[in-house]
């Protein structure tokens, strides 16, 4: 089914990246198309967070090509990735914790108003309660200060943020490594959503169960190389844990 | 609305309460707490003259000024030791040009002083921005550095400051009957705060300084916000300088000495965080006219320098120990 909806919003082809004298990741490629969840499993240390550290812009590649909508492009800074439509929500989530809610869904990318250009915030703030309404962020306000808040409730601002900005693809870095049954519920919930608005999106998850849920296909990483690429219909839990573990 | 989650009991009083955080307004308890102190025991001694409380207004006006150049470094991370040495390298480059051209003193004297703060700030800043050098040692150095190129410049003299536009702009003269000195405080506070609060510098300010990391990867140019507070400090503490040298009509060496620990308590006072991340504009400005009129009445009240600096560094120590527990709890 490769029609233009589904054309892939982002290609990998034969990433490289050493740090010095350590290869970090070795001749990767990999396709997300859009409206897919591609999940990326592997072992600590298997470079998947050099991956989406890559995808994000905040590491060069050594060598590989990275396209967006087929086309080439070269991706220096995170600002670069967030201008192709890339958002990301890091394990560290990446907020700031004494700023309210709505400064922290607007964080870089703040609203202003008159030719003085001051902040926005009666907007932001709306579009915040909008949002988080929207996405069932069960949070005080939009006043509330982000170290008052649990970590669900971090991890859903943290989401929020990448869902509401992202316009090609999300990468999730774990994110609901720190949550509990019902947040997660929620979290996998969202993804659902982030498919339906048809982009894109590459996890990384350590729970089996969860990838096995959420993803369309599923990406093994062994020390930096790819060892497979599966369609979640197609495969099983064994497969997958024996080509993480190599056994 | 958002719905509140079920662990928080949404009563209106409750969140309220939450909202307003008392740390914040620890400054200005103290503030009142301590002029009604002074205003009833110096009741006698013309502590509430019209005259004397101006008079603080103006004596605190280049450390007001300071202080806020060091609420935004504070706020980005950073902290600034140098501001000191270079109000008086400002004040003494500003006297220096003066009279060596005393035809055009006025904007040479400006440009010289402004132009010597700045330099000093654009020299921490590509320090500490871009060659990533820890802020606390690299101004801990300049502090020195510039202390020692104030001295030599001018052999330790005073160099006197006699253009009468400069010493009423920068000092003695008033418009419609406000001192100058005044005028100048409300207009670096305001624009200060409109700044610190309103614009998105201010708000990528604030982000560096709680979590770089977090700024950097949603697009904030880190490096060029961490070099702008150092320009801006520094250009504050060369306006400080010039009203220094406006108001005493003469520079020294010594001018800006002792306001770095006056400074560094008022702001933290005031409210803004040593760690960065947040902070006060408007809580600067109370809390260095907290430690203006602390100077004042303990002066008024007769207590020798030795005794006034007991005095002072234990309602300082009070007052940081008050305003910072929430964030030790």
């Amino acid at each position: 089914m490769l029609d233009t909806a589904n054309a892939p919003v982002l290609e990998l082809s034969n990433i490289r990246k050493a740090f010095g004298g350590i290869v970090a990741i070795e001749d990767f490629s990999l396709d997300v198309r859009a409206g897919e969840v591609v999940a990326l499993v592997g072992d600590n240390g298997a470079g998947k967070s050099t991956l989406i550290k890559i995808i994000s812009g905040v590491h060069a590649p050594t060598s590989g090509a990275i396209r967006i909508d087929g086309q080439e492009v070269s991706m220096p800074n995170a600002t670069k990735a967030r201008e192709h439509g890339i958002e990301v929500v890091y394990q560290d989530l990446a907020l700031v914790d004494q700023q309210p809610v709505y400064m922290n869904l607007f964080l870089g990318r703040e609203l202003t108003k008159g030719p003085l250009r001051v902040l926005d915030r009666r907007r932001m703030i709306a579009e915040t309660e909008r949002l988080v309404t929207e996405l069932d962020v069960r949070i005080p306000s939009a006043h509330a200060t982000i170290s008052d808040l649990s970590g669900g409730q971090r991890q859903g601002i943290a989401i929020a943020r990448a869902t509401h900005w992202a316009r090609k693809l999300v990468l999730l870095d774990e994110p609901t490594a720190a949550l509990g049954v019902a947040e997660t519920a929620k979290v996998e919930k969202t993804v659902a959503a982030l498919k339906s608005r048809n982009i894109g999106v590459l996890i990384i998850s350590h729970s089996l169960d969860q990838v096995f849920r959420l993803s369309d296909r599923i990406c093994v990483l062994r020390r930096g190389k790819q060892i497979g690429v599966r369609e979640t219909a197609k495969t099983d839990k064994n497969e997958i844990v024996s080509m993480i573990t190599g056994v | 609305m958002s719905a509140s989650s079920p662990a928080a009991p949404a009563s209106p009083v409750r969140s309220v309460l939450a909202r307003i955080n008392l740390q914040q307004y620890v400054v200005y308890v103290g503030f009142l707490a301590i002029f009604l102190f002074f205003a009833v025991v110096l009741r006698d001694s013309g502590f509430l003259t019209q005259r004397n409380l101006v008079n603080i207004v103006l004596q605190t006006a280049p450390a007001t000024i300071m202080a806020i150049g060091l609420v935004f470094v504070l706020s980005a991370g950073d902290i600034d030791l140098s501001f000191g040495s270079t109000v008086a390298v400002s004040a003494l480059c500003a006297a220096m040009a003066m009279a060596a051209m005393p035809a055009a003193a006025f904007p040479v004297g400006i440009l010289a002083g402004l132009g010597a703060g700045l330099l000093v700030g654009a020299i921490n800043g590509v320090l500490i921005a871009w060659l990533r050098l820890p802020s606390f040692l690299v101004t801990l150095a300049t502090m020195g550095l510039v202390a020692g190129i104030g001295r030599s410049l001018t052999q330790l003299r005073s160099i006197p400051v006699t253009d009468p536009l400069f010493t009423g702009i920068f000092g003695s003269g008033s418009l419609f009957g406000v001192p100058s000195l005044v005028i100048w405080t409300v207009v670096a506070v305001a624009i200060g705060h409109v700044v610190y609060r309103q614009t998105r510098f201010g708000a990528h300010v604030l982000a560096t300084g709680d979590n770089a990391r977090a700024a950097q990867v949603t697009g904030i140019k880190v490096s060029r916000i961490r070099l702008w507070v150092f320009m801006i400090s520094g250009g504050l503490a060369g306006l400080a300088g010039l009203l220094y040298a406006g108001r005493l009509q003469a520079a020294k060496y010594t001018l800006g000495e002792t306001d770095l620990m006056t400074v560094i308590a008022a702001v933290i006072v005031g409210g803004t965080l040593l760690n960065g991340g947040k902070g006060s504009v408007i809580g600067a400005l109370v809390g260095s006219l907290l430690m203006g009129m602390l100077n004042n009445g303990l002066i008024l009240m007769g207590l020798s320098v030795s005794d006034q600096m007991i005095v002072r560094g234990l309602i300082i120590l009070v007052a940081v120990a008050v305003s910072l527990r929430e964030k030790t709890r």
